[in-house]
C-alpha cells in the first residue's frame, strides 16, 4: 500500500515537473531550432528541421555588426558586474554589521531604486548623458547599470552577510587581526558564495538589458548584443533575417550559461558550517 | 601574565540604559576570576570591554598597570574563548589555532612548534588537519581553548565557553578548564550564568545584577556570609528557602514558628527605620529530621511540623519538599531569581520549603513530618533593599546572636 502510493506520488509529481519544463524550454528549444532552418523551412511549421544548416550561424559571425556588439556586451556586463558587486559588498557589510545615523534611509532608498520604473527615465537619462558627451560610449551604459543592480547587490549580499556570525570577526579581533585582516581574512573567504551569486545575478541583469541599450546607444560603438539584434538585416533589404537573429540569440545565451555553471561550484552551501555551537 | 584593574568602569548606550555601573574590580596576576549573574546583569558587557569589543563609556581599565581604555584588541595581548566558540569554518584546526600566531608574523617552525605544544595539552594532536564541521562540539571547544592558549597571552577571557556542551561533558570540561588555568597559571575571566561552574572554578566570584557588582569573594565565602537576598538566592542550588517574618514583640513570626532572635538583631530592629517585615532565608541543609537530632544540638535551633510533599532520594541525602501555610516572601530580587530560573509564573516559594535531610530519614510523602532547623544558621533580610541584616563585619551569625 504504501509502495504503490508512492509510486504514484512519484508518478505524480514526474509529470508536473515534466511539465513546467516544457513549459519554460520549449520557446528556447523553437529559437535553436530555427536557428539551425534555411530560410526556405523557416515557417514549415517543423519542430525539428528537415534541413539542417549553420549558414545562419556563418552570416552573423561574417558580420562585424554582431562581433562588434558582443564584444560591447562583455565589457559592458563584466566592468558594470565588478564594480557593482564591490560597491554593493561594502555597502552591504556596513548595512548587517554597523548600526549607523541613516541606516533604514540607505536601504530605503536603494529599494525605491530598485522598484523605480525604468521606461520613466530613459528619456531624462538620454538628455543628460547627451549634454555629459557620455551618450553612445560604454561608461553611457555601465553607469545606468550599476545604479540599477546595486539595490539587488546589496540586499542579496547583506543577507550573506548576516549569516556569518559576528563572533568571528570579534575572534579574529581578539587573535590580533586589524578591520581589514578580519574582513579580508575571515569574512571574505566566507561571504565568496554570497558574492558569487550576486555577481551571476548583475551580470545576467546588465546582458539582459535591452532598455537601455536601445536608447542610449546610437552606432556599433557602444550597442550590445541585445541591441544590435534589433537592427539585424538579411544580407539584402528584402532578406528575412529570422534565422540569423535566432542565431545570435543562441549564442549570446551560451556565455550566461557558461557563467553560470562555472560561478556555481564556487555556490558551496553550508560554507560557514562548523564556526559555532556544538 | 598580568593583574587586570577594573576602576569605575560604567557602560551606558546612547539611548541611556546603563549596561555596567562603577565597577571596580582588581584581579591579581594569575587569578581565576569569574563573572556570574543571571542574564542581563552586565557580565558579558563587562568582560567584552575588558577584551576591547566594547568602548568603556566612563572609568579606566588598566591591564599589567597600562591604561589600555583606547587600545584595539589586538594591542591588549588578550586571548578570548566565545560562547559560540567562534572557529574559522574554512580552515582546519591547524590553521585555526595558528591563526594569531601567523597574525603575529612569527615564522613558520615556531608557528608548528607551539601549535603542536598545544594541540598535545588539549588532546588534539589528532584532529589537528579536520575542519570545524568535522568535529564534535567537546572538539569544537577544546580547539577554541586551543587558539586561546597557543600564543601565551597576558590573560583569557572566557564567556560561556562550557553552555554549548552538554551536561556531562561539561562537568568534565570544566575541571579540563581548571587543570589548564593552574597549569598555565594565567590570569583568566570567566563569566557564565551557571552558580555551579561559578562555585567550582573561581578563586572569586564576582556576583553582578543589573549592571552592578553585588558582592566578591572566594565561594565559600559568598555561600556562607552573603551580603543581600540576591546573594543569598543566586548561589546554592537548591537555592535558599525564602519565607516572610513579621516583627512582633521581639519575636519573628513565620510560616515555621515563633523565631526568637538575639540582642545584635533586636538593637537592629528597634532603630526607627527598620522594617517591620523581614525575610527570613533558611538553605535546604540546616534542616534536619527531629528525630536524628541529639540533644546538644536540637538546643542551637528549633522545630515545626508540616506535611511532607514530596521525597527525593539522592542516595547520599534526601531532598524533602514540605508545604507550609503563611504568606508568601516578597522583594523584587526574590522576583528576578524566579524569572531567571524560568519559574516566575509559577513557583510557590512562599509556601515550598525544600529541605535536605540525612539519608537515614525514615520521611515518607503523604505524612506530617516534625523537622529541625538550625537558628544559627538563618539569615534574615529587608525586604526593601535586600541588605543581610544578620551579617556582622562580613560574618553571617544567625537570627540569635547577641
Amino acid at each position: 500500500m504504501a509502495v504503490e502510493t508512492t509510486t504514484r506520488a512519484k508518478l505524480r509529481w514526474g509529470l508536473l515537473d515534466v511539465l513546467v519544463v516544457v513549459f519554460a524550454l520549449v520557446p528556447v528549444l523553437w529559437i535553436a531550432s530555427l536557428s539551425f532552418k534555411t530560410p526556405a523551412t523557416l515557417t514549415d511549421g517543423n519542430f525539428i528541421p528537415r534541413e539542417w544548416t549553420l549558414d545562419n550561424y556563418r552570416t552573423i559571425f561574417d558580420t562585424d555588426q554582431f562581433v562588434r556588439a558582443l564584444v560591447n556586451s562583455i565589457g559592458i556586463a563584466l566592468i558594470a558586474t565588478l564594480i557593482a558587486v564591490v560597491l554593493g559588498a561594502m555597502a552591504a557589510y556596513a548595512i548587517s554589521r554597523l548600526d549607523f545615523p541613516g541606516k533604514k534611509l540607505l536601504v530605503g532608498v536603494s529599494l525605491l531604486i530598485a522598484m523605480f520604473p525604468q521606461v520613466s527615465l530613459v528619456s531624462p537619462l538620454f538628455e543628460i548623458e547627451r549634454q555629459l558627451k557620455i551618450f553612445d560610449t560604454w561608461l553611457g551604459l555601465i553607469l545606468p547599470y550599476i545604479t540599477f543592480a546595486l539595490p539587488l547587490a546589496i540586499y542579496t549580499l547583506s543577507a550573506f552577510f548576516k549569516q556569518i556570525p559576528w563572533d568571528l570577526e570579534k575572534a579574529a579581533k581578539m587573535d590580533g587581526a586589524t578591520q581589514g585582516q578580519a574582513f579580508r581574512r575571515v569574512i571574505a573567504p566566507l561571504a565568496a558564495p554570497g558574492l558569487f551569486t550576486t555577481a551571476i545575478l548583475v551580470f545576467i541583469f546588465c546582458w539582459n538589458d535591452f532598455l537601455f541599450a536601445i536608447s542610449l546607444t546610437s552606432t556599433e560603438r557602444s550597442r550590445t548584443v541585445p541591441a544590435a539584434l534589433s537592427f539585424f538585416t538579411g544580407a539584402s533589404q528584402f532578406e528575412d533575417p529570422t534565422g540569423a537573429i535566432c542565431a545570435a540569440a543562441v549564442v549570446i545565451t551560451v556565455p550566461i550559461i557558461l557563467f553560470v555553471l562555472f560561478f556555481q561550484r564556487r555556490i558551496v552551501s553550508g560554507l560557514t558550517s562548523g564556526a559555532v555551537k556544538g | 601574565m598580568a593583574d587586570i584593574v577594573l576602576d569605575k568602569v560604567s557602560k551606558s548606550f546612547p539611548d541611556g540604559t546603563v549596561a555596567v555601573q562603577d565597577v571596580d574590580l582588581e584581579i591579581a596576576d594569575g587569578e581565576f576570576v569569574i563573572l556570574v549573574g543571571p542574564s542581563g546583569c552586565g557580565k558579558s558587557t563587562t568582560l567584552n570591554m575588558i577584551a576591547g569589543l566594547e568602548d568603556i563609556s566612563s572609568g579606566e581599565l588598566r591591564i599589567a598597570g597600562q591604561r589600555v581604555n583606547d587600545k584595539a584588541p589586538r594591542d591588549r595581548d588578550i586571548a578570548m574563548v566565545f560562547q559560540s566558540y567562534a572557529l574559522y569554518p574554512n580552515m582546519t584546526v591547524r590553521e585555526n589555532m595558528a591563526f594569531p600566531l601567523r597574525l603575529a608574523k612569527l615564522d613558520k617552525e615556531t608557528i608548528d612548534r607551539k601549535v603542536d605544544e598545544a594541540a598535545k595539552v588539549l588532546e588534539l594532536t589528532s584532529l589537528l588537519d579536520r575542519k570545524p564541521a568535522n568535529l564534535s562540539g567537546g572538539q569544537r571547544q577544546r580547539v577554541a581553548m586551543g587558539r586561546a592558549i597557543v600564543r601565551q597571552p597576558k590573560a583569557f577571557l572566557m564567556d560561556e565557553p562550557l553552555s554549548n556542551l552538554d551536561a556531562k561533558l561539561r562537568v568534565q570540561m570544566r575541571t579540563v578548564v581548571s587543570r589548564l588555568q593552574k597549569q598555565l597559571g594565567t590570569t583568566t575571566v570567566y563569566v557564565t550564568h551557571d552558580q555551579t561552574e561559578a562555585m567550582t572554578l573561581g578563586d572569586r566570584v564576582v556576583i553582578m545584577r543589573g549592571g552592578a557588582v553585588q558582592q566578591v569573594g572566594p565561594p565559600q565565602e559568598l555561600y556562607d556570609h552573603p551580603k543581600n537576598l540576591f546573594v543569598a538566592g543566586f548561589i546554592g542550588s537548591p537555592s535558599m528557602n525564602f519565607l516572610h517574618a513579621a516583627v512582633q514583640d521581639g519575636e519573628l513570626h513565620t510560616a515555621l514558628g515563633k523565631v526568637p532572635i538575639g540582642d545584635r538583631v533586636r538593637r537592629e530592629l528597634e532603630s526607627a527605620d527598620a522594617p517591620r517585615e523581614l525575610i527570613l532565608g533558611i538553605r535546604p541543609e540546616h534542616f534536619e529530621d527531629a528525630e536524628l537530632v541529639d540533644d546538644d544540638t536540637r538546643r542551637r535551633g528549633m522545630e515545626f511540623e508540616a506535611p511532607v510533599d514530596i521525597v527525593e532520594s539522592m542516595g547520599s541525602d534526601k531532598y524533602v519538599y514540605f508545604t507550609v501555610e503563611g504568606e508568601k516572601a516578597s522583594a523584587a530580587e526574590l522576583e528576578e531569581l524566579a524569572a531567571d530560573a524560568g519559574a516566575a509564573d509559577f513557583a510557590g516559594a512562599g509556601g515550598n520549603l525544600v529541605t535536605r535531610l540525612s539519608a537515614e530519614s525514615g520521611v515518607a510523602e503523604g505524612q506530617s513530618r516534625r523537622v529541625w532547623f538550625n537558628l544559627e544558621k538563618i539569615h534574615l533580610f529587608d525586604p526593601a533593599n535586600g541588605r543581610n541584616l544578620t551579617l556582622h563585619e562580613g560574618r553571617a551569625a544567625g537570627a540569635l546572636a547577641d
